[in-house]
């Protein structure tokens, strides 16, 4: 086997099992620490297939700043296995269903692309920064301004919103 | 039969870098060993004192006398923490501290047996960017190690550290933009052979150089923005549970971070490991390639050392911000400043070009 295929189905497994660790962990804390592993055999992915920029912005935006804001939230929540809310039988029922009928179309999706033998030889180079920028900045560049804006008034709504929030306690 | 070629192929490749990595290791363990005994020293002569003097001549041995004395002490876990975590914390805070140290050039290459040999671990072609990466994992050491004591102290100094991280990573990535849009390129190696070439980048980005450096001294939690250590408030931080090697780790990664982020300074805006003055490719005609890459390593060192001495400077000199006054600097001053330079540097390399 060439080395990438190795690190491939090593990592996919890493992935797979930090997935389910994410689920099945008890406590909340523990099972944010899992997806940072998920997150972490994702980038591992992205650098087999070449695409390094894409692999560290994985690592910087998700792996670093989002989860760090998930476990400041659930420190401080003090969320325990004990306390956790239990939904009902129904409920459980439902949320089994809608997720394995998304499962089953993400196969049925991918079922016929041969996309991931060609990312475990390690060939491709749109993940570069240079070709990813390219791209971006002409072919996707309304989109890539759109988002932008998108982004620009979430942040202003979640301050406008914080703002309401404190000074109806200082009065 | 394909494994056995690759094998062939890379095994002396494999045993080179196996051994620069081992170099390494080994350089910056001793390097953050000795910055504990010269932060003693520089702060007794600043402040008219001796320092450590006891342990070997001048008290040359008091750092080896200190690392046994964390090693031989007893080991305690509290009864209500975490005790993978509590474990793991220290672990990790060591581990991000080191790897960062992949990614710099420590010098050109050498000549060794016939195989040209680079000081470099890894030239990738993100090469800052994934200090970055590293940077941002190195809040899950102290996250981690707060939460998992299960002390309300230590998970306050905790989250004080993370946010202070996280909040100061904004500015220093926005001061390297302006960087990153002169240089063209994000490899280490490529930025250290530009300044060769056309001078130290700190002549074109004082600025830029200004605001990096003070979220360096934030990102390594160094005085003044050492807060989640604020013993007057915190007791001791967020290693306050913590006892033996353990709390050693946590404590030595500091002085590791110190070192590493004192190289990606002097290799960002100090040229690396150019030579002031000195025009290499005419002085490896006389002198041979290997002795003038073994000069570029002594320069990128003493440069490296000047900037552990301003850590140590700073830390004597000045005292201690308040947390919204470091809040403040961070976001309404560092953030804002940091854009205006990336501007003012896009609209003169524009108007250059035209």
């Amino acid at each position: 086997m060439h080395i990438n295929e190795i690190l491939f189905w090593f990592l996919t497994a890493l992935a797979l099992f930090s997935a389910m660790m994410v689920v099945f962990s008890k406590n909340p804390v523990h099972s944010v620490l899992w997806l940072i592993m998920v997150f972490m055999a994702i980038t591992g992915h992205y650098i087999i297939m070449n695409a390094q920029f894409l692999a560290i912005v994985n690592m910087i935006v998700y792996a670093g700043a989002i989860m760090v804001l998930f476990l400041f939230v659930i420190m401080f929540m003090n969320l325990n296995a004990e306390s956790e809310p239990q939904k009902s039988k129904w409920m459980k029922f439902a949320a089994v269903l809608s997720g394995g009928s998304l499962m089953l179309i993400l196969i049925a999706a991918l079922k016929d692309n041969d996309g991931f033998i060609s990312s475990m030889r390690g060939e491709g180079s749109i993940g570069l920064i240079k070709n990813l920028g390219k791209v971006l900045f002409t072919d996707y560049v309304v989109p890539f301004e759109i988002s932008s804006i998108l982004f620009l008034s979430a942040m202003v709504g979640a301050i406008v919103l914080g703002k309401k929030d404190s000074s109806t306690i200082v009065s | 039969m394909i494994t056995m070629d690759l094998l062939a192929i890379d095994l002396a490749y494999g045993l080179e870098k196996l051994l620069l990595i081992g170099g390494i290791i080994t350089v910056s363990l001793i390097v953050a060993m000795y910055t504990t005994y010269a932060e003693r020293k520089v702060a007794a002569w600043m402040q008219d004192r001796r320092g450590p003097n006891r342990a070997g001549p001048f008290g040359l041995l008091q750092p080896v006398a200190d690392g046994l004395k964390l090693f031989f002490k007893e080991e305690i876990i509290p009864l209500t923490s975490n005790k993978t975590l509590f474990v793991l914390g220290p672990a990790l805070a060591m581990v991000t501290a080191m790897l960062t140290s992949a990614v710099i050039p420590w010098g050109s290459s050498i000549e060794l047996f016939g195989r040209n040999v680079s000081l470099q671990i890894a030239d990738v072609n993100i090469g800052i960017l994934y200090v970055f990466g590293v940077v941002s994992m190195g809040v899950y050491g102290i996250m981690i190690g707060g939460w998992s004591s299960n002390n309300k102290f230590s998970l306050i100094a905790a989250v004080r550290g993370a946010s202070q991280i996280i909040s100061y990573e904004l500015a220093m990535g926005l001061s390297l933009i302006a960087l990153l849009m002169m240089t063209g390129s994000l490899s280490l190696k490529t930025i250290v052979q530009q300044q060769m070439e056309g001078g130290w980048n700190i002549i074109y980005q004082p600025l830029g150089f200004l605001i990096f450096l003070i979220c360096v001294f934030a990102e390594c939690n160094r005085t003044p923005f050492d807060l989640p250590e604020a013993e007057n408030e915190l007791n001791f931080g967020y290693h306050q549970e913590y006892s033996s090697m353990k709390l050693g780790l946590y404590l030595f990664s500091e002085y590791v971070n110190m070192f590493i982020s004192s190289a990606v300074v002097s290799t960002l805006f100090f040229g690396g490991y150019d030579i002031p003055f000195v025009d290499e490719t005419a002085l490896s005609l006389s002198l041979g390639a290997n002795t003038v890459a073994l000069l570029g390593f002594g320069a990128l060192f003493a440069k490296i050392l000047f900037f552990l001495f301003l850590f140590i400077w700073v830390r004597w000199t000045i005292p201690r911000f308040r947390y919204d006054q470091l809040m403040d600097l961070g976001w309404k001053k560092l953030i804002p400043l940091a854009l205006a330079n990336m501007l003012i540097t896009a609209l003169v390399i524009l108007w250059l070009n035209k």
